[in-house]
């Protein structure tokens, strides 16, 4: 009966961690799908080689190529020591001890010596990793964007690696029928131990590590580290067409049209609700989930002309404000079953309009983002909003408008004088 | 020389091999039109058949998209998209990468489908098919000079290479800035802020590049949109009053390049 008992305890915590993972995963997902619809399913080969380029092969972390190649054993060392974490489930779930050893045979110790060098790797770089957050002073990392929770956040998930692999590597060392890699060089710390200090050592830290690992998962959906998942869907519905275009409004376009050619109007023809956004749930889907995406790196914002120069706009905030945004209108509607008005919005009341009519739509932010994420979308559909739904322009931009309206440039000059150039040709 | 407008060679029975574009700041601000000129000077002498729109052109609308006004934008692409479909334009340049974007990649939604190119592009096609060529003993040959890249001609629309072609064909020397191509900083100018002040900040943006143009030490700063010449231009003067780095367009260069 006695013998039992580890495997059930293990078996619920291991529905537990897989229901609440499951459970946060399906609330992002409805956060994500209060964004308004967006079709972006055309050219699938083209969407699906941009997953394998941008997600998978990281094609834009490349940039800066040492830090490519860091942030790479990370991730490489995370995909595939998870892989030991089939063997590791299924010893727990039957009571076994290395399960997997037996059927590999010979492959088994190739198997866990690569995942041992993997997890030292990953190691040595989440200690670099943290070095450089914290002590050498990068701009992004200092910047005030970070203050709080993210700034923590990201040191968390860091530390929380280390831990982890840590615990793989003890366990392992303690593991006295089996000599791998690296953990081999620290068995002889553990020289002196009997027997079963030994086996409890390996036990607990098997129990701590995968223990470390359900927690990790589910630290995970509140995390930065979202990305980790998010980064694929985000390459799949990466943008297709060239960075210049805003999107059509063609609500707006068939006004116009309507107005200029008035016997092609449908008698029934509704009047659009809103236009651009105020609120993150007038915002796509597409812009929601880049915002859940958001590994709050800071390119964005290291390129950004209006960061860099001292003004108030940070499109790594943008990104960061909107995934605010949505979460508290998610929690408040899972409270109140619809959503109750809490008196704020996402423009004003988490993104100023200083900060919007700071940007120049430079698109250096998009170019750097290496997931595929456009701040630059969201700030546009801000402006709309605060343009055509509140009249909200500085007064050098509304003359510019009725400049454009009478004089048909931007600029106040008679529009019988457009080719006079030509007459000193 | 003789800038024949659309309705007069249409009046004509003649169809253009090109439109150019010329945009409001070519056709307005005194700087600007003087790279209006020079470009119409070098199309001349290429004897390409191109006209201009004058009166009948307006406003792309850019300007007002990106602050957030689509009506008026809507208004200017449907005037627009109707003069040039009433001619059947097929083939656009322009000297301004705000134009060039908006006519290339916005109104094909809105039912203006045009082959559109930027001045630099074409610029490219007429050195490289022979169609102009560069004086042996060219005012600017050995002379050094750094390129800015525009943010609408560089990633907005992914054009890097056809400027700097043109300005090698001259035996210049080409410097490149600490940021460029796709890593290029922006003018300022973008998104509708050339026709406001500022955010508040601790430094203009156009003086941030300003200062990345002048550390390399080149004669002159080149550049391909009438608004980061502007831009360029009150950077480097608000820099150093005495500073005569002068800040000019790639057509400005090659008029003075070709016989
Ligand atoms: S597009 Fe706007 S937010 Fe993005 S980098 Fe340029 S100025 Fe900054
Ligand atoms: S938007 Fe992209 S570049 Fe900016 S912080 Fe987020 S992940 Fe990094």
């Amino acid at each position: 009966m006695m013998g039992l008992f580890p495997q059930i305890i293990f078996s619920l915590l291991t529905l537990l961690a897989f229901g609440l993972f499951v459970k946060k995963i399906n609330e992002i997902r409805s956060a994500i799908l209060l964004g308004k619809a967006t079709f972006l399913n055309d050219k699938p080969l083209q969407r699906w080689k941009n997953v394998f380029l941008l997600a998978l092969g990281q094609k834009k972390m490349f940039r800066n190529p040492i830090v490519a190649l860091l942030h790479l054993i990370i991730y490489i060392g995370f995909i595939i020591i998870n892989i030991e974490l089939i063997e590791i489930i299924l010893d727990g779930l039957m009571g076994t001890h290395r399960i997997l050893s037996k059927p590999l045979g010979n492959y088994y110790s190739l198997f866990i010596n690569c995942f041992e060098i993997l997890a030292f790797l990953v190691t040595i770089v989440c200690i670099l990793f943290l070095v450089r957050r914290n002590i050498l002073k990068i701009k992004r990392f200092v910047s005030k964007d970070l203050n709080g929770w993210p700034r923590t956040d990201a040191n968390y998930i860091l530390i929380a690696e280390i831990i982890l692999m840590s615990l793989f590597l003890l366990m392992n060392a303690a593991d006295t029928n089996y000599q791998f890699i690296i953990s081999s060089k620290i068995s002889p710390w553990l020289h002196g131990n009997t027997a079963d200090t030994l086996y409890l050592i390996e036990k607990s830290a098997w129990w701590l590590h995968i223990l470390g690992i359900y927690a990790f998962m589910n630290y995970l959906p509140y995390s930065k580290h979202l990305h980790i998942i998010l980064a694929f869907p985000n390459a799949y519905y990466a943008p297709l067409i060239p960075k210049g275009v805003m999107h059509n409004m063609p609500a707006i376009q068939n006004e116009v049209l309507y107005a200029m050619q008035p016997e092609l109007a449908p008698s029934d023809a509704l009047a659009p609700e809103s236009f651009g956004a105020k609120e993150a749930t007038e915002l796509s889907w597409k812009n929601l989930m880049e915002a859940y995406s958001c590994s709050e790196c800071g390119r964005c914002s290291t390129a950004c002309p209006a960061t860099s120069t001292g003004k108030l706009l940070s499109p790594r905030k943008i990104m960061m404000a909107t995934r605010d945004r949505i979460e508290t209108i998610s929690k408040n509607i899972q409270q109140n079953k619809q959503f109750i008005s809490d008196g704020k919005t996402l423009l004003h009341d988490y993104i100023s309009v200083e900060e919007l009519r700071a940007c120049t739509t430079c698109n250096a932010c998009v170019e750097e983002c290496p997931i595929s994420i456009s701040p630059l979308d969201i700030i546009m559909e801000l402006r709309r909003s605060l343009v055509m739904e509140q009249s909200n322009a500085p007064q050098e931009w509304n003359g510019m408008f009725s400049n454009i309206e009478n004089n048909f440039a931007p600029w106040k000059f008679a529009p019988d004088d457009r080719d006079a150039w030509t007459k000193q040709v | 020389m003789k800038v024949l407008t659309m309705a007069e060679m249409a009046a004509n029975g003649e169809q253009p091999e090109i439109l150019f574009w010329v945009g409001c700041a070519g056709s307005f601000d005194q700087r600007a039109q003087k790279i209006t000129k020079a470009f119409a000077t070098i199309l001349d002498k290429a004897g390409i058949r191109y006209a201009i729109l004058g009166k009948e052109e307006s406003c792309t609308g850019d300007p007002a998209r990106r602050a957030g006004n689509e009506f008026m934008f809507q208004m200017m692409a449907y005037q627009n998209i109707q003069i040039l479909n009433g001619y059947q334009i097929k083939k656009i340049v322009t000297t301004c990468p705000h134009c060039f974007n908006t006519l290339k990649n916005e109104y094909p939604a809105l039912g203006g489908n045009y082959d559109v190119i930027h001045h630099t592009q074409f610029l490219e096609e007429l050195i490289a098919s022979g169609k102009i060529k560069i004086l042996d003993s060219n005012e600017w040959k050995g002379k050094s000079i750094t390129y800015h890249d525009s943010c609408y001609l560089g990633r907005a629309n992914e054009i890097y290479e056809a400027p700097r072609k043109v300005l090698e064909s001259l035996d210049m020397e080409l410097r490149e800035m600490k940021r460029c191509k796709s890593k290029g900083l922006c003018c300022g100018a973008g998104g509708a802020q050339m026709f406001k002040e500022e955010e508040k900040g601790d430094k203009r943006i156009n003086t941030e590049r300003a200062d990345e143009a002048i550390e390399t030490k080149s004669d002159f700063v080149a550049s391909a949109c009438p608004f980061c010449n502007t831009m360029l231009t009150d950077g480097i003067k608000n820099r150093d009053e005495d500073m005569n780095t002068s800040v000019l367009d790639i057509a400005e260069i090659i008029e003075k390049a070709i016989q």
